[in-house]
Formats: structure tokens, sequence, C-alpha cells
């Protein structure tokens, strides 16, 4: 790995560098009251100068009284989105005298290119990974999408208040392998990067960037820097031993707490759906009206969904409390089982996006609170 | 306002047959289907139009393959025809709030109908209502209902696709927060304490209002599932909102729909403080 500097003001040609090399830069921006991932063309896209302010159900913009690009911590929404698209066709079928043709689809996307991935959504990647690819089925075009994949990861030098990574053991500090690692330091000696080139493509990305040697201050500074976001983190209401989850919720699938939810859970999805793991999908038919041409389409679902659990006669998942057992329960523990790791990477959107407030630390508190074992 | 059904058999014909029917409303889900402009020429490729006052004079009589119907039961003379239509359709398609619901105009059913029409009528004594306005599925049996103040015409297109292809319609009876997950719309409930009536709301209209930073007002009806005791206790006790303003914001075009009225009518399992 090599530890280089790269003044703020030079950050546009990093993006212009991506763009060259024929990438989709996708980063973060400034939507009208949060910020997500998008498509950026310039530094100028970035959301200089803004903070988020998250709690249970709770996300606004503020200010931040400085000038760094990635003050804020995690989008509004999830990567996923570009691995693996809410909407997508499968392929098309088309009937021409009595005869069926299958015509598949092909990505002929362009490579895309991640700038502000944090520590905890480059594990979420990882363990989509494990799902679309690694499974007994592969998604193909997630895997070509995923493939050439560049990151440009950020580490976090501010925590969210819904933020527990250190909980997940998935951050502060970017730890997985991505092409590029940026810590942002802002101080009396200027407002630079800190940038860690871990992989070949990194280095043919930056080889023509005005880079200038790090110090060993500097590198000091960033660790100080990241340790900020730690120590919020674990002085904070979020900070829990997570090793014993898995039998605590297997052993409580009864617990009073899951009729306690059920009352405020509005089933509505959102924290399924803003959460970077969860890749449930349904396979959705239509015709022309014709009959001739058909489609086969996949869309995002959710366990919150009552037509999810559809089987012959009807949903076996009808009340809310099975829809946020399973839920959690399957984030938390089943995952483990089928994946060899947690669901969670203590992102917090399911936190902060839920209409509702509802906290998955303080439901995992509340089961144990109630521990039947 | 009351039609009168024709009632003689047809010979059969190879396509299927439509008939259009209207009760209480404005008139707007029915437009829903003349908006098809690109697709109608398919449409009536398809189908043969055998009945349809709005677009049409022409009244073929039946039985007919499929009924559309628009708009809730308020007068008796509704009573009887709705009978007769569902005698002659070998599917009932109702469309709409008014009649999956009974509509805006169902805001009746909790008030005195006598004092309604003494405000709104110079002449009372001529006019002859029910003291309710209710769901088609009140009082026949009906086979698909298709939700919205007014109806997308791109759900009433696949479900009359659905048909012809005799296959499921795709019309999701999620949360409208679905769509807004799914076209990447920031959520308004959480940036901005907006009371947002899609977490308890059926999807199919793409979250439209959430599209233009409107929060959603229900007019798609309750989601499967809806917990709208939750949501009305999170607007009051989070968003700081009245208890008349909660009972209002229910008490729309789907007031009547049974897991609104309880937070319409101002009960329920709402905590009453005010
Ligand atoms: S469960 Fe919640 S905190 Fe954990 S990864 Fe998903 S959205 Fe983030
Ligand atoms: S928590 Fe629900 S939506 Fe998410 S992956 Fe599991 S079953 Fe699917
Ligand atoms: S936990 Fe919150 S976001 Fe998730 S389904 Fe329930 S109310 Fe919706
Ligand atoms: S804006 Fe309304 S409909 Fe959209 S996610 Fe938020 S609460 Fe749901
Ligand atoms: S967002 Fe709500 S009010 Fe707006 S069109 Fe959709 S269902 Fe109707």
């Amino acid at each position: 790995m090599r530890t280089s500097i790269l003044a703020a003001a030079d950050l546009d040609e990093l993006i212009q560098s991506l763009k060259a090399a024929g990438y989709q830069v996708i980063g973060p921006v400034r939507d009208d009251a949060a910020v997500v991932y998008d498509d950026i063309n310039s530094a100028t896209d970035l959301p200089r100068g803004w903070v988020d302010e998250q709690e249970k159900g709770h996300y606004r913009l503020l200010p931040a009284g400085d000038d760094r690009y990635f003050g804020y911590t995690v989008a509004a929404n999830a990567w996923k989105r570009f691995l693996n698209p809410p909407r997508k066709r499968l392929w098309r079928v088309v009937r021409q005298d009595g005869k069926l043709q299958f015509i598949p689809e092909s990505d002929s996307a362009p490579p895309l290119a991640f700038i502000g991935v944090r520590s905890c959504e480059l594990h979420a990647i990882h363990i989509q990974d494990r799902v679309l690819i690694d499974g007994a089925h592969c998604d193909e075009g997630y895997r070509q999408r995923r493939r050439h994949l560049f990151t440009v990861a950020v580490n976090c030098t501010r925590a969210a208040a819904t933020c527990f990574c250190t909980s997940m053991h998935t951050g502060p500090r970017v730890e997985l392998q991505s092409d590029l690692v940026l810590t942002e330091l802002l101080d009396e000696h200027g407002h630079r990067f800190l940038l860690e080139t871990g992989t070949d493509a990194g280095h043919r990305i930056t080889a023509s960037l005005p880079l200038m040697p790090a110090t060993d201050d500097d590198t000091a500074l960033a660790e100080s820097r990241i340790n900020i976001a730690r120590e919020q983190m674990l002085a904070g209401p979020r900070q829990f031993d997570s090793s014993g989850i898995h039998n605590l919720l297997f052993s409580n699938m009864e617990s009073p707490a899951w009729d306690a939810v059920a009352e405020r859970c509005l089933s509505c999805a959102n924290c399924t759906l803003a959460c970077p793991t969860c890749f449930c999908f349904a396979v959705e038919d239509t015709t022309d009206l014709t009959g001739d041409h058909a489609e086969r389409w996949q869309r995002w679902d959710s366990c919150f969904n009552g037509a999810f659990s559809h089987v012959h006669g009807g949903s076996v998942r009808n009340s809310t409390r099975a829809r946020y057992r399973q839920w959690m329960t399957h984030k938390l523990a089943g995952w483990v089982d089928q994946f060899g790791q947690s669901g969670c990477v203590g992102c917090g959107r399911c936190i902060s996006w839920c209409p509702a407030g509802i906290d998955i630390t303080e439901q995992l508190q509340a089961i144990a609170e109630g521990d039947a074992s | 306002m009351a039609t009168t059904a024709p009632t003689t058999a047809v010979p059969p014909s190879p396509k299927a047959r439509v008939a259009v029917w209207k009760f209480t409303s404005c008139d707007g889900c029915q437009l829903s289907l003349l908006d098809c402009e690109d697709e109608l020429l398919a449409v009536t490729e398809q189908v043969e139009i055998a009945y349809f006052m709005e677009a049409t004079s022409r009244q073929l009589p039946g039985p007919y393959d499929l009924s559309i119907v628009e708009g809730s039961i308020s007068t008796p003379e509704q009573l009887e025809l709705i009978q007769s239509v569902r005698a002659q359709s070998r599917f009932l398609l109702v469309i709409g709030a008014c009649a999956t619901a009974g509509g805006i105009q169902a805001l009746r059913n909790a008030a005195d109908i006598n004092d309604y029409i003494r405000v709104v009528y110079a002449t009372p004594e001529y006019i002859s209502t029910l003291a309710t306005s209710t769901a088609i599925s009140d009082h026949v049996k009906v086979d698909f209902e298709l939700r919205g103040c007014p109806i997308n015409k791109m759900q009433l297109l696949e479900v009359i696709n659905a048909l012809l292809n005799r296959r499921r319609p795709l019309v999701a009876d999620h949360a409208v927060c679905v769509e807004c997950k799914l076209n990447g719309t920031v959520c308004l409930a959480t940036t901005r304490g907006a009371n947002c009536m899609g977490p308890v709301t059926q999807a199919g209209c793409g979250a439209l209002c959430p599209k233009y930073h409107r929060p959603c007002f229900g007019c798609y009806g309750p989601k499967e599932n809806p917990n709208v005791s939750s949501l009305a206790n999170v607007w009051r006790s989070e968003h700081g909102a009245s208890t008349a303003h909660v009972s209002r914001t229910f008490s729309s075009f789907n007031t009547a729909a049974p897991a609104f009225a309880q937070v319409a009518r101002g009960n329920g399992t709402v905590n009453d403080d005010e």
C-alpha cells in the first residue's frame, strides 16, 4: 500500500481521472433534504460543508460550519441500488408463428466507480457478494458490475448518533480492500486527503494526480480523526457486545418484546429497503395486450410485505409481529447460519429511516432484558 | 343518475365484451380509461366496448365478459342497478376510492344526511338518497378492486391485460413507502416530520405525491395489514399533530375504509388527549 497526500483542491482531478478511464462515477450529492448517492460529474457536486443529524425516525441536513467534503456519514440510500438495481428486466420472450423466442438481457453499462464508500458499506457490499455471487445461484449481472467496480473508500472522522459499526466490528476504519482510501484532514496545515492506494487499478487512476508524500504527522492525524468517530460510538447508547446475538434471538422467539414492537411497527418495509445488505426481490411476469410479448422483471421486495410470504392459499406471515421477527432474526441470526456472518453492519439506516422511529439496537436490548434462557 | 341496464342476450362475439358503469362518482376514474390515448387503440382491438356512456351512446345489451364499475352506492336506484350489473357480468372490476370505499361522499356516513341535504339543496324535498355512501363490495361480490382517487391508468390497463391473457394482475398491496424507496425518493416523514400517510396506504400510484415533495394523503386507501393507530400516535407524539388534525387527514377519499374510519372518527385505539 502506498500512502500520499492529495490536496482538497485537487479532488476533482481524481473524479476526472476516473471518468477519463471510462467509469460511471457515483458519489454523494445533496438532494433537497438528505445526502444521496447519485451520478457525479465533478467535485462541485459533492455535499461540501454539510453534515447529517440522524436519530430514530429522524434525518436532517445541517451546515457543517467547515468545508469538509465528507463530513456527513452514510447517505440515505445504499450502494446496492447501483449494483443490484431496484427494478431490472431478466429476459423477454416473443411468440411468432406459434414459436417462442427467448431474448436474454445483455448488460452493456459502463463500469462503476463509487466515491465515498464507508467502512460499514464496504462490509455490506462484501456481504451481498456472499449472497449474490457465492451462493448456489449467481446473479450474473451483479457479478459483472461487481467485478469491474472501483471503490474510493472514505474513513469516517465523525459518527452519526445512529452509527454502531464499532458494535458490529465493521468500522470506522476501512480495513477491507479498496482501490483507494481517503481520510479527510482539515487543520492549520490546510485541507487535504491522506490517500492510501491499495490496488493496481488504484495506482493507474492516481498515476496522473498531483500527489505529495505523506508525513508521519499526516498519518497520525488521520488516525486521531478516525478515533474521534470511534470514541463517539463507544460512548454512545448503541455500543453493545454483539457476540451472543445469534443465540439470544433464537432462544427468545416467543419474547413479549416482539408483541410490543408489533404495536408500533407499520410493516412499511422502509428498514429493509434502506438496509445495505437486504437482498430480497420479487419476480414478476408481464405481457402486452396481445400476449405475443412477455417480460420477466425482478424488483426489490421485503419480508414486511404480505405478498412476500404468500404461498398457496395466503401469506404465512400475516401479523406484524411475525414480520418484524423475521427481519430481525434473519438479519442478526439466521444470516450467520446461512452466510457465515451477521447481516448487519451497523450503518443505522433502518433506525433513521423508520417512520415509526423503531431502533433495532433498542429491540435487541428489550429482548435481552426479557431473556428467557 | 340511475341507468337501466340492457338485459337482452346477444350472439357470442370473439372479442371480450366490456361495459363501463358509473354510480356516485366524479367520472375521474372512467376518464383514466379514455386517457389511455396511446394504448386505447390496442385495447379496442382486443375488446368490444359494449356499454360506456361516458365515451359513446352505443349501448349493447349484456351479458358482459368484464364490467368496470366506478362510483359508490348512494341512492335507492343504485341498489337495484348494481345487482343487475353483477348478474350480467362474468368479471366485475370496481375502480377508484368511491367504488372501493364509498369515496369522499361517505363523510355523510358519520353525520346526519338530512343536515347535509338542508345545507346543500334549495329544495331538499326533491332529493332521494340513502343515508350512507357505500362500496360496491358491500352489495355484490366483486372480483377485483383497483384503488386510487383517481386510479392509475397503467394499473387499469394491467388488469384488462391480465384478464385477456388469463394471468394474475400485477397490483401490489404493500405500502406507498415501497415505491418511494424503489424510486429513490427521500422520505418526507423522517426528513421533515411530515404527516405522510404512505406507511398505511396501498401502493399503485408510483409514490406520486412524495416524488413532488407532498406527503401522501391516502387516496389509495389502506394497505394490507395497516397499523393506522401507530401512525397516528407518531404524528401526535413526534410531529406534534393535534387529534383534530389526525382525524381530518384520515377523513378524505377513503374515510369509510374500515382501517381509516377508526382514526377518521377520532376513536379507535388512538389516545384522546385533547
Ligand atoms: S440492519 Fe440496520 S444498521 Fe444493520 S446494516 Fe441494515 S440498515 Fe444498517
Ligand atoms: S431481513 Fe427480510 S428483506 Fe432483508 S434479507 Fe432478510 S428476509 Fe430479505
Ligand atoms: S421497523 Fe420501522 S421501517 Fe421497518 S417496517 Fe416497521 S415501521 Fe417500517
Ligand atoms: S415519504 Fe411517505 S410514503 Fe415515502 S417513504 Fe416516507 S413515509 Fe413512506
Ligand atoms: S402518494 Fe398517496 S395521495 Fe398521492 S397519489 Fe399516491 S396514494 Fe394518492
